[in-house]
């Protein structure tokens, strides 16, 4: 995972509550198999008129087109778990995310891919947005956790010391559980095993659901 | 010993270890997997060249992409169709149990899963998919992951996760004739928002649980991702374990005392303590519809449409004007004037048998109205043959609906059922945001019961007023 340490950008305003993951990533586009190249698609209603001219929908809007920052409004990404609208955001070239609050997969799916949400609430929501607006940069620091704004002070963020530590190093989760739990994994399945026994479908009731020939 | 809340008990059960950051590794009994989001993360297992560590605690169907009719034809060559082959190769190289899209035992992840057996009470259960909180309601931790968290299951069985604050969702009363369970979860979400639940594990109690099915149990589960909770749950009782005793996974008979008995103690204890108290009495509950384009933008049927200018909050007022203008609605239209042209009945929220029988019973006798077209669309294979042998397809049919075969279907629009642009629908799934159902179209969200009677209206309408016509 590519890391995330210090972020210089200008940042496009998105000033709209609820924008959900059908906003961000249309579900016809779902049947992409990959998750590579899907910033073209990325808020594809909004940057696309119905014929498909261009609209001046903020990340169309020089010097906007160009923003590493996103600073959204409240409950940005909900709706549906699609990582494609994290993997989207991230081919665009959008890195972090600022709002007041997220939907919930749609902030976890973040962390897996190099991109940092962050939640700014109140008066230093308002200001991210207004000073977002001036197309000035904005510098982002993940080790002091604060977003500076342009003429403005740093204004700190909160984020679980575990994540950051995943950000910051690019760390590859799945390695690590796998370099260091997996003793541990292995000793709770097997008392898991013995506590719930029914939990465990290799004991022949999978194959013997699937043998079965049910004609339709 | 400090009391427990039901969530708190199934979550120390699968606790691996505890990280020092305050995370823990959880374990992961059961993962559902679908052709949307497993691709790219069979795809990450190959580029590490990583094992799938336990095949037995996944099964995959492919139900979003999949069409609804001409069933027994190949797909049409195109997007679908490699998606769908590529599960289907996927589980063939990983070892996976696959479920065919002709199989009588096909249906929405959401569906099947319970009716197998493979969703089971005190379980932790995973899918690529935000209504995995459906399966909450057999008191397990289920809940929506992204595709990177499904790799990690495929390779390691266990997800880091935080532990979520919990709030008890209470709900008092009986509710009236003519009002669902979907009513109570849309007036729910408007009450506490969207992102009300966020960071939350749900507990729905109190007596208006107690007594509901299984089904309808699943239907308000299935909506706690519309209040922003990954999870919601429900304490297993007798009616949980009649549901699940002699499905083909459930327990073998041997071990099925000892599971039902541990599945009994999963309740939350008597003075546990939630990190949020909310209650509703349902009897006052009257028919909702949805008027935006969140769940949350819900009121009563017989009510009229907000008046944004009336609402003090900058950044809700704004978020109101452009749902009415993406919806091409005003403010103080009365919503059981609204005409609608489509109606979905289906999902995995409201396409389970009995849904299908309480839209039936409304549509029994009359026709939907000419400008309507309407499509029922069971969740599953099962469920459409249940249908059939109790003849509400002919109930349909006779209206004027077209049967169809189970997927997501319009709920989700990745297959040929979907809205034009500007067409608007009476539907009974979970979602009304923009472009959900199809680029363009206008989703108004309710019950099994109010949708066929919108059907056959024409227009928005109280169910209750149609029955008392008739």
């Amino acid at each position: 995972m590519e890391k995330f340490v210090t972020l210089t950008s200008v940042a496009a305003p998105l000033p709209e509550a609820d924008v959900d993951t059908d906003i961000i990533f249309p579900a016809r586009f779902l049947l992409l198999l990959d998750k590579v190249g899907l910033g073209k698609h990325l808020f594809h209603e909004r940057r696309h008129a119905p014929g498909g001219a261009s609209t001046d929908f903020v990340l169309n809007t020089p010097p906007f087109d160009a923003a590493k920052i996103l600073v959204a409004d409240a409950n940005f990404g909900s709706g549906s778990s699609r990582e494609q609208a994290v993997w989207a955001l991230s081919d665009f070239g959008i890195r972090c995310v600022i709002a007041p609050s997220f939907g919930e997969i749609f902030y976890s799916n973040c962390f897996k891919n190099g991109v940092l949400p962050v939640v700014l609430t109140g008066e230093a929501h308002r200001n991210a947005m207004s000073a977002a607006a001036s197309g000035q940069p904005f510098v982002v620091d993940l080790e002091s956790q604060t977003v500076m704004f342009p003429n403005g002070p740093a204004v700190p963020f909160e984020i679980d010391p575990y994540r950051k530590r995943a950000l910051m190093l690019g760390l590859d989760e799945i390695g690590g559980i796998l370099a260091e739990d997996a003793d541990d994994i292995a000793s709770f399945e097997a008392r898991h095993r013995a506590s719930q026994p029914w939990l465990f479908l290799d004991d022949g009731r999978l194959d013997q659901l699937f043998d079965e020939t049910e004609p339709s | 010993m400090s009391a427990h809340t039901l969530y708190d008990k199934v979550w120390q059960q699968h606790v691996v270890k505890q990280y020092d950051d305050g995370t823990s590794l959880l374990y992961i009994d059961r993962h559902l997997v679908q052709e949307v989001s497993s691709p790219q993360a069979f795809a990450g297992l190959v580029a590490e060249d990583r094992k799938l560590v336990r095949p037995a605690a996944h099964i995959a169907v492919a139900d979003h992409a999949v069409p609804t009719r001409l069933r027994h034809l190949p797909l049409p060559d195109g997007l679908a169709s490699r998606q769908v082959a590529r599960l289907q190769e996927n589980c063939a190289r990983f070892g996976v149990h696959y479920v065919g899209m002709n199989d009588n035992r096909h249906g929405i992840v959401h569906v099947i899963g319970p009716e197998l057996g493979f969703t089971l009470p005190g379980a932790t259960l995973v899918c690529g998919d935000s209504h995995t909180s459906t399966h909450g309601a057999f008191g397990a931790i289920a809940f929506g992951i992204g595709a990177s968290e499904c790799e990690c299951v495929f390779a390691t069985q266990t997800l880091r996760q935080k532990r979520q604050r919990t709030m008890r969702v209470t709900l008092n009363g009986a509710l009236q004739p003519g009002v669902a369970v979907k009513d109570i979860i849309l007036a729910l979400i408007a009450r506490i928002g969207t992102n009300g639940g966020v960071g939350h594990a749900i507990e729905y109690a109190g007596p208006a649980v107690a007594t509901l099915s299984m089904e309808a149990r699943m239907t308000l589960c299935n909506m706690s991702i519309e209040a922003g909770s990954r999870v919601g749950m429900i304490a297993p009782d007798a009616t949980t374990i009649a549901y699940v005793r002699g499905r083909k996974l459930a327990p073998k008979p041997e071990q099925q005392a000892a599971a039902e008995a541990y599945w009994l103690s999963l309740a939350s204890d008597a003075d546990a303590v939630f990190d949020r108290e909310v209650e509703l009495d349902v009897s006052a509950l009257v028919p909702h519809v949805s008027w935006g384009t969140n769940p949350g933008e819900t009121a009563p049927v017989s009510s009229r449409i907000p008046d944004p200018a009336l609402e003090a909050d900058p950044a809700r007022r704004a978020k109101m004007e452009r749902s009415l203008h993406y919806m091409a609605l005003q403010p103080g239209m009365r919503l059981d004037e609204i005409a609608i042209d489509k109606v979905f009945i289906g999902s995995c929220t409201n396409g389970r048998i009995e849904d299908l029988r309480l839209a039936a019973e409304v549509v029994a006798g009359r026709h939907v109205a000419p400008s309507v077209s309407g499509i029922v669309v069971p969740g599953s294979a099962s469920v459409r043959l249940q249908a059939e042998a109790e003849g509400l397809d002919r109930v349909f049919i006779d209206a004027g609906f077209e049967w169809r075969d189970a997927g997501c279907s319009m709920c989700v629009a990745m297959n040929d059922d979907r809205l034009q642009p500007g067409e608007r629908c009476a539907s009974t799934s979970n979602r009304n945001f923009e472009g959900r159902q199809g680029q363009g179209g206008r989703t108004h969200l309710m019950s099994p019961a109010m949708a066929a009677a919108a059907a056959v209206s024409g227009h928005l309408v109280d169910v209750r007023s149609l029955k008392a016509a008739s």
